[in-house]
């Protein structure tokens, strides 16, 4: 990898550690939803560097361009109800829970570490052509997706739909006709709790009336 | 010199993190970020792995659907997160008992 391959990979991964450090550690929700964004970005930056083009691409427009939108769009909706008041509640239960993810994490880290196999390289364009079915590229990468994926990628259309209709059928209040229906339902239940309650003390009354047991 | 190694020690530390966030915040959107976090993690791992074995594209395909899910994940939850706070009037997960009593 060149000297400026080297780079991009270094500013991308202290970028993508901090700013995810950032969206666990920050109160406000939508800073939270910044950090995330800059750590989506500098993820894009990453795939660059292991040539995956398309998917870079297609990291910033799905996750910076749909996911963090959503997200932004969700937390002003809820409005300032969302921050997370400041509190010590828990506080030895979430420790423990992070230093023990913490100790789970570096174990992975230390035992990835050494894998250091031999990289095999990608051979650039003839004649300084932009596309050429390489590796990671539009071409390439698509024939692959279309020809060894195109059950999965059919099966995700189908997943996708599915989400859309979920997403609408749970985030759907109720109409002004369902709320009155609703009301009326709750009315009806709470007279008839009270005529029942009424026949109740009626009877006693005439048990008592009679002489009691 | 980067290495796969490198990669694969961000990769984990980015899923720490996440993970991490996910069990110590108590607000469900942050949680539900921190399931990105994780899934993204996820993504740069498969595709760090598909950079050392170019001959096919396979982990570069694993990476585009895991991000199709992430999307139709966040969706929904988002949508469940607007249905609770309509319920309950508050998206943190300790105060959402209404199952309780």
């Amino acid at each position: 990898m060149s000297i400026a391959g080297n780079s991009l990979f270094l500013f991308c991964a202290v970028l993508a550690l901090i700013s995810a450090l950032g969206t666990i550690i920050v109160r406000s929700p939508i800073r939270a939803a910044m950090s995330l964004l800059t750590h989506i970005v500098a993820l894009s930056g990453l795939f660059l560097t292991l040539h995956a083009h398309l998917l870079a691409a297609l990291q910033l427009l799905v996750y910076a361009g749909a996911v963090v939108v959503l997200f932004v769009f969700v937390i002003m909706l809820l409005g300032p109800g969302v921050t997370d008041p400041p509190t010590s509640r828990g506080l030895v239960a979430r420790t423990v829970a992070a230093s023990l993810m913490g100790l789970l994490t570096l174990g992975l880290a230390s035992a990835l570490a050494p894998l250091k196999p031999e990289r095999a390289e990608i051979a650039a364009c003839a004649n300084g052509e932009p596309e050429c079915k390489q590796f990671g590229g539009v071409d390439g990468f698509s024939q692959d997706l279309y020809v060894a994926g195109a059950v999965p990628f059919e099966l995700i259309s189908i997943l996708l739909t599915v989400a859309i209709v979920g997403a609408i059928a749970v985030a759907r209040g109720r109409s002004a006709e369902e709320a009155r229906a609703a009301e009326r339902a709750k009315a009806e239940r709470a007279a008839a709790a009270a005529a029942l309650s009424k026949r109740e003390r009626e009877l006693s009354a005439e048990v008592v009336a009679s002489g009691g047991h | 010199m980067i290495q796969l190694g490198h990669y694969l020690v961000l990769s984990s530390l980015v899923f720490g993190i996440g993970a991490t966030g996910f069990l110590i915040r108590r607000n469900a959107l942050i949680q539900l970020m921190c399931i990105e976090l994780m899934l993204n993690a996820v993504n740069l791992m498969l595709v760090a792995f598909n950079r050392w074995n170019p001959e096919s594209h396979a982990g570069q395909r694993f990476a585009f659907f895991v991000i199709a899910v992430a999307a139709a994940e966040a969706a929904v939850g988002l949508a469940i997160v607007l249905g609770v706070f309509r319920l309950t009037k508050t998206v943190f997960t300790d105060q959402v008992n209404k199952l309780k009593h």
